[in-house]
């Protein structure tokens, strides 16, 4: 336990300073994190700890992210990105690997091993690359979308990979891969007499880590069985995604416990991914299937925001491991070799990249986002490298080689966006030859509560053809809303995360119409600080929540009932015989002096003071009412006179006076 | 026979005295349309299909109003602006008023001799009202010159407004009963309680 609590503080405080510094240098908290966890790994040293497990524990941080981009991307969006995924995705893999083999072959290793490699090296960081494409918000642009195809269909290679990769190793094939593993070793001897801890430490223990499947229940299976599992296994997520979200949810929000939901979403994941493990597919994949099959749900926000802060700490941690995991005196030892080999690598990836994006018509500053984002080696080359070994593909002492290579190039990632960011992109919009960036938002209106009040604004708004994002904390009012084909989304819509998550940062306008008061005032104030670019119109229960209102910020606030009072109050008067425009314009009064009332007490409110112990509110309430009674009961004709003000006439006496002076008579009164 | 519709527009009538007398003849006469427009658009969201409907159905569209700085009341204005449709009333198409009269009933604050070249208003009314019968012409209608009272504001000190109102009365049933000469109405400036033209019976 105490260790527990040692190591999580230790992660924690490392991640607490340097991520901020590394923002503020304009580094962005990829690279933060790596320099926390290089940082750390002397310590980490000393106390002992298995970074590699740590590892791959934190790569369920990656597996969130991909649920997280599954949420985003309706299942509309992905068929239409499917020439791009096989395409693009395809040919990176393919080309890459193909011409790493070679190199590889060129460099004297054996064909089995450098087709291993060739896949190894293939592969890019789905979470480097997905958490600063985030991060810079360039996920929509062209380049971030050509790059979210690549890393997808990566994720969906691995599992084939994984399944190849032991048929290198087979008995016929194992003396040859011995032989290469000689020679290799012979090479590095002396280098590394001594650091020939690495894989064999965790190969066997981790080998496909969270990738492989050391669990499974496919294994001995035969080959159609397990084709039948899989595709049964993926069936379950799309149809129980589909099915068995809204009541479980729903059945979930019936506790009104925040906690409740988070834990909820939370085991949604984490079962997916147990459900893809035991059949051996990739629970990135499989998670990332179930995200698309609730970005059409209601609940979607929610969700985003409940597993928002566990994929970012896990891939904080894990980004920290990877940087940590660097093994210093063996990269001290092959200083050049490695250097040179990472550069290469590198270099090799990112010239393949921009010719398919010539090919694929990713043109401008976009084909260098996407060229130099994906360089990089990944994640997943770290899995599929302890599984070369376990599997006898590699050897070991070339394998650690490989992966201070991958670890190094995932180093130079964060460097490669900033030369992106500062050199090419800036060069890019200065000479023009790119198109603007698309604007994906154009300005919804964000409605907070859709009861009668939220629901009929919605309605008018949905009319007339504008965008509107409803959030509701009432699982019977998004059944109503679903029934009317309106969608709503679940959510408290005073949470700041909720609200980023319905787009508050691109919205136009935020309607407030919850029921709760001091919800609304606090989202008012929450908003208007923060986001002031976005008009606020605020319903108020009552008087005084109006001044509430007012001084956090909102300047267009509907009273409830205050509208639909006045019309009934002007129905009573047409049905006591009143003519009913005299009616409108008497309510019409009664409305300018009941603000006008409104605006003179907002003086005097005090929040602290509870109405009837604010001496001086009192004593004007009562001269203001005293006043109005004045005018109805006493001087009659002076409210009738100006209720009337255009249409009065002249009195008879004014009429012949003027006449006798020769004046002309106004015009504008007559009888 | 012809079918009259009386549009009335008074936005205060609390505090009318002519106008109200005026109405009252309309509202209880038989065999004619009264319509209060003040009372049925106090908003004035005024029904076009149905507005378009009652002109349809009648023969002669009558507008009865205070005359307001040489105009009409406002609603009228927004009235005309909305019912009277291209398509329906005039350009293509539009002849669905064809053949109608189009007739006003106003109360003027002035006295008769102020209407005039060498009077304070420097007009004579008939000039206040030709966008109403430019209006009509447009809407191939014909224009009826106007019933009406000057002096209104001392009209009924004057005691006034009772005869104006019966003649009011006389006229509007006149029309319904296809007794009111309007040929030789036609010829007339401006029509008083003591120059209402009636067909002789025969």
């Amino acid at each position: 336990m105490d260790g527990f609590l040692l190591l999580s503080f230790v992660f924690l405080g490392a991640m607490i300073i340097a991520v901020p510094l590394a923002s503020k240098l304009g580094l962005g908290s990829v690279l933060g994190f790596l320099i926390a966890g290089i940082a750390l790994s002397p310590l980490l040293q000393t106390l002992g700890v298995d970074i590699i497990s740590i590892q791959h524990f934190a790569e369920f941080g990656v597996v969130m992210m991909l649920f997280l981009v599954g949420l985003e991307l309706e299942p509309k969006m992905l068929w239409d990105m499917r020439a791009r995924l096989l395409g693009l995705g395809g040919l990176q893999v393919g080309v890459t690997a193909v011409l790493v083999t070679a190199i590889s072959m060129a460099l004297g290793i054996s064909w089995s091993v450098a087709v291993a490699i060739g896949l190894v090296l293939s592969l890019s960081s789905t979470a480097i690359v997905l958490q600063t494409l985030n991060e810079k918000g360039l996920m929509k642009s062209d380049g971030g979308q050509s790059s979210f195809s690549v890393l997808l269909f990566q994720d969906i290679a691995v599992i084939p990979m994984l399944a190849f990769i032991p048929l290198l190793a087979l008995p016929e094939l194992a003396d040859i891969a011995h032989g290469a593993a000689d020679t290799a070793h012979g090479a590095t001897d002396t280098a590394h007499a001594d650091a020939s801890h690495g894989s064999d430490d965790h190969g066997d223990d981790h080998g496909g880590g969270d990738h492989g499947g050391s669990m499974s229940l496919v294994d001995g299976m035969a080959g159609w069985m397990r084709a039948l599992v899989t595709i049964g296994a993926i069936g379950a997520v799309v149809v129980g995604g589909t099915l068995l979200t809204r009541p479980v949810f729903r059945y979930v929000a019936v506790a009104k416990l925040r906690e409740l939901f988070t834990a909820a979403a939370l085991a949604a994941v984490v079962g997916i991914a147990l459900l893809m493990t035991l059949v051996g597919l990739s629970p990135a994949l499989g998670t990332f299937l179930a995200g698309v099959v609730l970005a059409n749900s209601e609940y979607r926000h929610e969700l985003e925001s409940d597993i928002e802060p566990f994929k970012g700490l896990l891939l904080g941690l894990f980004f920290i491991t990877v940087g940590a995991g660097i093994d210093f005196e063996l990269l001290i030892a092959n200083i050049g070799n490695v250097v040179l080999l990472t550069v290469g690598l590198i270099a090799l990836k990112a010239g393949v990249l921009l010719v398919l994006a010539r090919i694929f018509g990713v043109t401008g500053s976009d084909k260098w986002l996407f060229a130099l984002g994906l360089a990089q080696a990944g994640e997943f080359g770290f899995v599929l490298l302890s599984f070369t070994v376990a599997n006898n593909v590699i050897p070991g002492p070339l394998a650690d080689q490989l992966l201070l290579v991958v670890a190094l190039s995932m180093l130079l990632t964060p460097g490669l966006f900033i030369l992106y960011d500062r050199v090419i992109a800036p060069r890019m919009f200065n000479a023009g030859d790119s198109e603007a960036d698309e604007i994906t938002k154009d300005g919804s209106v964000i409605i907070a509560g859709h009861g009668r009040f939220g629901g009929i604004v919605n309605r008018m708004l949905l009319q007339v053809g504008y965008k509107t994002v409803v959030l509701d904390y009432s699982s019977a009012q998004l059944d109503m809303l679903r029934t009317f084909g309106v969608t709503a989304f679940f959510g408290d819509a005073t949470r700041p995360d909720l609200l980023h998550a319905a787009g508050i940062e691109h919205a136009r306008m935020l309607v407030v119409a919850i029921d709760d008061r001091e919800q609304a005032t606090a989202l008012v104030h929450y908003v208007h600080h923060n986001y002031p670019h976005v008009h606020i119109v605020a319903r108020a229960v009552h008087r005084d929540h109006v001044y509430e209102l007012y001084s956090a910020g909102c300047r267009d606030i509907i009273r409830d009932t205050f509208d639909s009072s006045v019309r009934a109050g002007r129905s009573a008067f047409e049905a006591l015989g009143m003519h009913p425009y005299e009616a409108e314009r008497r309510s019409r009064d009664f409305v300018q002096n009941d603000r006008r009332a409104l605006a003179d007490l907002a003086s005097l409110y005090d929040p602290d003071i509870p109405n009837y112990e604010n001496k001086p509110y009192v004593a004007r309430v009562k001269e203001l009412t005293e006043e109005q009674e004045r005018m109805m009961r006493g001087e009659q004709s002076a409210f009738t006179s100006r209720v009337n003000r255009g249409w009065n006439p002249p009195s008879l006496g004014d009429v012949v006076a003027e006449e006798a002076a020769g004046k002309e008579t106004d015009p504008r009164r007559t009888t | 026979m012809p079918r009259l519709i009386v549009y009335h527009a008074h936005p205060a009538q609390l505090l009318s005295k002519a106008n109200k007398a005026l109405a009252l003849q309309a509202k209880v006469m038989d065999g004619t349309t009264y319509v209060d427009l003040y009372a049925e658009y106090p908003r004035f969201d005024i029904d076009i299909e149905k507005e378009q409907q009652r002109l349809t159905d009648h023969d002669v569209i009558l507008f009865q109003f205070p005359l307001f700085w040489y105009s009409t009341p406002s609603i009228i204005k927004e009235w005309l602006d909305l019912v009277l449709e291209h398509g329906f009333a005039y350009g293509s198409g539009g002849t669905q008023l064809a053949g109608k009269r189009m007739m006003l009933a106003v109360t003027a604050a002035g006295p008769e001799a102020a209407y005039s070249t060498d009077g304070y208003q420097n007009f004579p009314l008939r000039t206040f009202l030709t966008p109403m019968e430019q209006t009509a012409n447009l809407c191939k209608m014909e224009f009826v010159p106007p019933y009406v009272l000057y002096g209104a504001l001392k009209a009924a000190e004057d005691g006034r407004i009772a005869s104006h109102a019966e003649t009011y009365g006389t006229l509007l049933e006149a029309i319904r009963d296809d007794q009111f000469d309007f040929d030789t109405a036609a010829g007339m400036d401006v029509l008083t309680s003591d120059t209402l033209p009636l067909r002789q019976e025969a």
